[in-house]
């Protein structure tokens, strides 16, 4: 380990400083930090980062958690296979 | 074209909240379909070694697991009770279907009802280094070792001495396991002092107002750099310590998992002592979506004890809205409705209380 980084997001191994760096930037949503570095759209879909990132949003912009706007959700809960929605449908018999 | 399947009530998560609902709403006639992630029925309940609190009612005395096979068993001996289980939950779209997936396939559900109790996600903390091999969470530790028999490591730091971490503690110290020290941010510790003052009494320290520094090592972690707080939650400098531990224990309290929620449109809202972002509902579960009710940590984050009678609480509502048990149901409600404020009588439900009232107080701004 030569440098120590503190992760903030694991699925997309996005670090503590990239999203301090873009709050500085003017970033100011969940959502928008997700489109820019993906923080939130890995296997977890959000679960252990969301809430950070929504923290340092807090922290930057002096509001309280509660305040922070929380991102889009959508299906799919998880990611997906293509192949589930391409052959999945035709081939789900009884269930 | 795919079938859609139809049923009356759809439960999604067959953990404690999610089998009591399933075996309420039967048993009041209501044709029930469950849906569990995981490959084997129960939850939480399945690695909970410990014996629990409460009533007899609430299987006060019994260790979690045996509550555990003991649901599992009321609903695999109920007719009225098909359960899917490797199957994940997808989505919750506008026309009322849910889709999911199971083997690779894409299957929908038409359910007349809906029961959220998807429970919740363990928290992590931004710390440097906190990726390392060797940090687990609380959760994972107790699969691995009270599911699977393997223990996480020689020597352990307890990042939390909320219930979670108090009982992990304990059963890694079972399992032959040293905990070095369970550190704590608050300047109390949060879980029952019951199980505190046991692993107090083994000889392990609680260090209250204190937090972990860094995580340190070469290719997995070989220490820790925890250090005390002030009133104001900032490390006093000086009061650094160098713990050598190979892993690193998350206890630092989950998140109610919403997902679902917020894509069903429920209002939600932020309500700290529930734990994160929950569902705004009425005394019988039923959140802002008409047929969609929660039940168990997805609520709020509590305790098994009362996401069960939530479950049966839950289920009740959803099979008495579709005519079932006409007469029964509302004593039912009313019995759960008591044992629930029962439960949450104590210091520890206090805060439930709070957050519950915080929740459905009308002036606050939703999102």
């Amino acid at each position: 380990m030569q440098t120590k980084e503190t992760i903030v997001c694991r699925c997309e191994d996005i670090t503590l400083d990239e999203i301090q760096s873009l709050i500085k930037q003017g970033y100011r949503t969940i959502d928008e930090i997700k489109r820019v570095v993906r923080a939130g759209m890995g296997p977890c879909q959000g679960r252990t980062c969301r809430m950070l990132i929504a923290q340092e949003l807090a922290k930057a912009y002096g509001v309280p958690v509660s305040e922070v706007l929380m991102p889009t959700f959508r299906p799919t809960v998880k990611p997906v296979k293509l192949g589930t929605f391409a052959g999945g449908e035709s081939d789900a018999e009884n269930c | 074209m795919s079938e859609v399947k139809d049923i009356e009530i759809l439960i999604i998560g067959g953990g404690p909240a999610g089998l009591s609902a399933a075996a309420a709403a039967a048993d009041l006639g209501a044709s029930v379909l469950v849906l569990e992630r995981d490959g084997k029925l129960g939850g939480q309940l399945v690695k909970q070694t410990h014996k629990f609190f409460g009533s007899k009612k609430q299987y006060a005395g019994d260790r979690g697991f045996q509550i555990g096979d003991l649901l599992i068993g009321t609903c695999e001996n109920n007719s009225k009770v098909e359960v899917w289980s490797d199957t994940t939950a997808l989505g919750i779209y506008e026309d009322g279907v849910v889709t999911a997936e199971r083997d690779g396939k894409h299957l929908k559900i038409k359910p007349k009802k809906i029961i959220l109790a998807t429970g919740a996600s363990e928290k992590m903390i931004a710390f440097p280094n906190n990726d390392m091999p060797g940090i687990f969470g609380a959760g994972a530790v107790q699969t691995l070792m009270n599911v699977h028999g393997i223990v996480p490591g020689k020597r352990v730091l307890m990042i939390g001495a909320g219930n979670i971490g108090l009982i992990v503690s304990y059963q890694l110290m079972q399992a032959g396991v040293e905990v070095a020290a369970i550190i704590e941010a608050a300047p109390a510790i949060g879980g029952y002092l019951v199980h505190a003052s046991k692993i107090r009494r083994a000889g392990v320290p609680i260090l209250t107002s204190h937090t972990i520094q860094e995580a340190y090592g070469k290719d997995s972690v070989e220490g820790a750099i925890i250090c005390q707080l002030d009133d104001k939650w900032q490390a006093i400098p000086g009061t650094e310590q160098d713990l050598k531990v190979d892993v690193i224990c998350l206890a630092v309290g989950l998140s109610p998992l919403t997902e679902l929620c917020f894509q069903a449109d429920c209002q939600m809202k932020y309500v700290p002592e529930l734990s994160g972002h929950v569902p705004l509902r009425n005394d019988y579960l039923e959140t802002t979506r008409p047929g969609l009710y929660v039940a168990g940590d997805v609520s709020g984050v509590e305790e098994a004890s009362s996401a069960m009678v939530e479950g049966r609480l839950a289920g009740i509502s959803a099979a008495f809205s579709l005519g079932y048990g006409k007469d029964l149901a509302p004593k039912l409600q009313a019995e759960a409705l008591a044992e629930l404020s029962e439960l949450r009588s104590g210091p520890a439900g206090q805060k439930t209380l709070q957050g519950i009232r915080k929740l459905m107080d009308k002036g606050e701004a939703l999102c």
